[in-house]
């Protein structure tokens, strides 16, 4: 077996460099076809109703009316009235019938014509109201996790002994802040919409889901449907947005493969946008009440704190392991809870938990900064010998690096201090974050023909992070091909198994698998070039479209050429990957990354603007540089919209989703995202650890950065995310916003 | 599906004024705010012009500079008609009044949201969509989309490109403050935002036509 490895920093074709993501000229004018595009013969038109009310039974469902709507088909049901446990709904929108018919309009008016009898019960939507939700029996039970330097002695009582050490160590702090932080629940959004499109052809079922995970959903079709997976074909070209919610099948896909089949017709069901947001996936919020202490300078020696918060019905809460986040001062109390409420169930969203972890505790180490009048970034660095993840000197050098981008010294001012121009004031503000990043077991098939033409194929699916390039661009680079001669053939089940795309752990794997195809592909190549040219198959290279004895270019034969030499048949290898304890050459895990805002914040309209964002990035070796940009940027604005603009807002007295539509749920826009500075930080101690994702890194520190920023500029912090206009002025009143 | 009302092409039981007034009211509105069209002008003028639907009436749409056939009832939505009949899917349903600008077309050469214009109002107007910007003449919008990567997930890409192409064809010599200013009519979630700004500024640079 061959030594797989990159070539050294500086040396390759391809790897590293600016690349035209390939399927990029399909995207920008219509031509690239996503699920929902998806139109087949004779094709059928779904429309799901969703429950209107967040707590209900259904007591019956009528839809004698519904059929006889002109143009309505079939009438698929997701609840069972007569069926006690199943009729009871926990959540507004959740579904309850869908009607496939001839047009959007009749599937439309079919769904409005259904009649549903409810029994409406008692809700619970606004975790954010603690003391409301015990009140309501809302409350799980606390999750307490202790660490401290010193230990009881032996026969003193461990309650005792922490609320007495904790106490010393306050009194022993030259600063205790104590803060109340919280950040709200948002929605996946995913302009493209949940669902799919299927069709039968006898037996055997094709889906076109628009899913993050193209080689495992289907089973999630074949099992509901009493048949097994080998009959199914899930198929995604493009989709429109996942962000973690779109692993599954989902009850409204096999409905969808369900009416398919009973009209023999295909069937496209796709979510309209107000059940989207209701029901196909959110983040929870998290909040917390916090103490903190810290020596004279900002170094934290002891956190406290209280945390609660929502996933939905079944409670889940932002993991009270991460807080503080990244840093791990030397004694800790932490408890959560969670809140049980009548809202849409959570699905993974872009780093799970570290957004908001990030939000609420790194917000209490800047208020130590403020509270000692330092500088924020002193106090950050001050902080880094009790990173979590060993990565103090790489937090450093992004540090010292993010600060010249911004400017930070020059601008730097304590908090509350800076000078106004009118009612406007400026301010800065910094977080750091981590994530693994590392590669999943996976494989795909490199195929060279013997005219040299060259494709791939791996069950994954591109979220728009550029994967198709990604695998095109490792081929390519091992071949010595330009990257137009790589065809990449992605998006059906029925190809090699691939990894699903969420956690960052794409790149990583899809890198691993084609560089180990290629590499055993050129290997078999180069055998059989250097058996015709008399040489170790060994001592040639593949570079510029040939291959030759490495240092006599001209001792060589074309890429076309050596594919000759194989004859009839093409050459198939499979690439295979799975992690094991022994580092791969190839990839590796665990990443930093450091941010920094600078936002103006009007005092007269309570309004915040961005003015410059910098973010600093490692992620091991890159391939593709442009589009690793592209996702740093992407995360720093959807870091800016959970931190200024969006969240799920429940209205307490009805438990409804009041701005489930686009004109409702706010986003920013591409006047508010101000200046982004990026900065890949890549040294050769980084390119050496091989490929690491980087999808959710730079989504994670935005909220606190720029609530810091936010918390300099007025002097005062705006404790709860996103920072409305409304906020800063509760903030700026001292209103107090805990019940 | 002889007998369904979605092959039936004669004049059903039902008003157009009435239909106007009615359920389809704000949809009307929408496209008549969009510039009157002879269908809705005709309705509001005179008793003698036929009725549409309530099931499929054969049209005529002039598409991409094409005469396309198609089948619409009187509340289908272009953007309906573009993606279910014609294949043209460049267009996206994201919002349900325009506000995420995905759908975005021309519309006798004016920016449009195909959502919010009904099928049976275009005809007789030039609808013009992303796609022929595409094609071997590959616009100078979309290629500096490809070279500044203006895109991830892609949905928003297209109704983007047509938004770009109508703004700058307005102010050819756009500069970075005016392009923030006037492109907040398009969402996209990925956050593209900074890439579609180093578009924009590709193509000022480069001469609108590229």
């Amino acid at each position: 077996m061959a030594e797989y490895s990159w070539p050294k920093q500086g040396t390759a074709a391809l790897l590293g460099s600016e690349q035209d993501r390939i399927d990029g000229v399909d995207k920008a004018t219509g031509a690239a076809k996503y699920s929902y595009d998806v139109v087949l013969d004779r094709m059928l038109i779904a429309k799901a109703l969703g429950c209107p009310h967040a707590h209900c039974k259904v007591k019956s469902i009528d839809v004698s009316a519904a059929k006889k709507v002109p143009g309505v088909v079939s009438i698929h049901l997701f609840i069972d009235p007569k069926d006690e446990k199943k009729s009871e709904i926990k959540w507004q929108g959740d579904p309850i019938a869908c009607v496939a018919a001839e047009t959007e309009g009749a599937a439309a008016e079919g769904v409005a014509a259904i009649e549903v009898a409810y029994e409406v019960l008692e809700h619970f939507v606004n975790e954010e109201f603690l003391a409301a939700a015990e009140r309501a029996g809302r409350v799980g039970k606390a999750g307490v996790n202790v660490e401290l330097e010193n230990e009881p002695s032996e026969n003193e009582d461990e309650d005792a002994f922490v609320e007495k050490e904790l106490k010393r160590l306050y009194d022993e702090s030259a600063a205790v802040v104590e803060g109340y932080y919280g950040i709200h629940a948002i929605t996946h959004m995913c302009l493209e919409p949940h669902g799919s499109t299927c069709a039968w052809q006898g037996d055997k079922l094709t889906a076109h889901l628009s899913t993050q995970s193209v080689s495992g959903t289907a089973g999630q079709f074949a099992s509901p449907l009493s048949m097994t997976a080998d009959d199914v074909t899930v198929h995604c070209d493009f989709i429109g947005g996942g962000f973690g919610s779109k692993f599954q099948a989902d009850e409204w896909g096999v409905a969808c493969a369900k009416i398919a089949k009973e009209t023999g017709r295909p069937v496209k069901l796709m979510l309209d946008r107000d059940l989207e947001l209701k029901v196909a996936g959110c983040r929870p919020s998290g909040f917390v009440k916090v103490k903190v202490g810290a020596d004279k300078d900002g170094v934290v020696k002891v956190w406290d704190s209280t945390q609660w918060g929502t996933g939905g019905d079944r409670g889940a809460a932002v993991d009270e392991k991460q807080i503080p986040y990244v840093f791990n001062p030397p004694n800790r109390r932490r408890s959560a809870v969670r809140v049980s409420t009548n809202t849409g169930p959570t699905r993974a969203w872009r780093a799970p938990n570290h957004p908001q972890a990030c939000a609420i505790s790194q917000t209490a180490y800047d208020d130590v900064a403020a509270k000692l009048g330092i500088d924020s970034y002193d106090v950050f660095l001050r902080n880094l010998p009790s990173v979590a993840n060993k990565k103090a000197d790489v937090y450093a050098a992004e540090m010292e690096i993010a600060a010249k981008l911004m400017d930070w010294k020059a601008k730097w001012h304590p908090h509350g201090k800076g000078p106004a121009e009118g009612s406007i004031v400026s301010g800065l503000g910094m977080a750091i974050h981590t994530w693994g990043g590392g590669a999943v077991a996976g494989s795909c098939t490199v195929k060279v023909h013997p005219d040299g033409g060259v494709e791939t194929f791996a069950g994954s699916q591109d979220l728009g992070t550029g994967t198709r390039t990604v695998m095109a661009m490792v081929v390519a680079e091992t071949f010595g091909l330009p990257l137009s001669a790589v065809k990449v053939n992605i998006g059906s089940s029925k190809y090699p198994q691939a990894n699903p795309s969420g956690g960052s752990i794409t790149v990583g794997s899809v890198s691993e698998t084609h560089r180990r195809a290629s590499q055993d592909a050129l290997a078999k190549i180069t055998a059989l070039v250097g058996e015709k040219l008399g040489v170790d198959g060994a001592a040639l290279v593949a570079r510029d479209g040939r291959i030759y004895v490495d240092g006599s270019p001209d001792k060589g034969v074309t890429w076309a050429q050596a594919c000759s030499l194989l004859g009839m048949n093409a050459l198939e290898v499979r690439g295979e990957y799975a992690p094991s304890s022994k580092r791969s050459p190839l990839s590796s895990s665990g990443v930093g990354g450091v941010q920094m805002a600078e936002v103006a914040v009007d005092r007269a309209t309570g309004v915040v603007k961005m003015k410059k964002f910098v973010a600093v990035q490692d992620m091991g070796l890159v391939i593709n540089r442009q589009t690793a940009k592209s996702q740093m940027y992407g995360g720093v604005i959807m870091g800016i919209a959970y931190a200024l603009f969006e969240e799920r807002i429940m209205d307490p007295a009805t438990g409804g989703f009041v701005n489930s539509q686009i004109a409702d749920y706010r986003l920013p826009r591409l006047g508010d995202i101000g200046e982004i500075v990026l900065e890949i930080y890549e040294p050769e101690s980084e390119y050496s650890r091989g490929v690491v994702g980087l999808g959710e890194p730079p989504v994670i520190s935005p909220g606190a950065a720029i609530s810091n920023a936010v918390a300099n500029a007025l002097g005062v912090r705006v404790p709860v995310l996103p920072i409305t206009p409304m906020r800063v002025f509760d903030a700026l009143e001292r209103v107090p916003k805990m019940a | 599906m002889k007998d369904s009302p979605y092959t039936n092409t004669s004049r059903g039981g039902f008003n157009r004024r009435e239909f106007l007034r009615g359920s389809g009211a704000a949809a009307a509105a929408t496209a008549l705010a969009n510039g009157a069209t002879a269908v809705a002008e005709a309705a509001e003028s005179s008793d003698t012009i036929p009725l549409y639907g309530p099931g499929l009436t054969k049209i005529t749409l002039n598409v991409n500079g094409q005469d396309r056939q198609v089948q619409v009832e009187p509340r289908m939505s272009l953007l309906e008609v573009l993606r279910n009949q014609l294949q043209l899917t460049g267009a996206k349903p994201v919002s349900v009044d325009g506000s995420s600008g995905a759908s975005s077309v021309w519309i006798d050469d004016k920016l449009a949201s195909a959502n919010t214009v009904l099928a049976l109002t275009c005809v007789g107007r030039k609808v013009r969509t992303v796609e022929s910007l595409g094609g071997h003449k590959l616009d100078a919008v979309p290629t500096a989309f490809l070279h500044e990567d203006g895109m991830q997930c892609g949905f928003c890409t297209p109704g983007f490109v047509v938004a770009v192409r109508a703004f700058l064809d307005k102010y050819p010599n756009a500069t970075e403050a005016e392009i923030r200013q006037g492109l907040n009519g398009n969402l996209c979630r990925c956050g593209t935002y900074a890439n579609v700004i180093q578009a924009c500024l590709e193509v000022v640079k480069g001469g609108v036509r590229g």
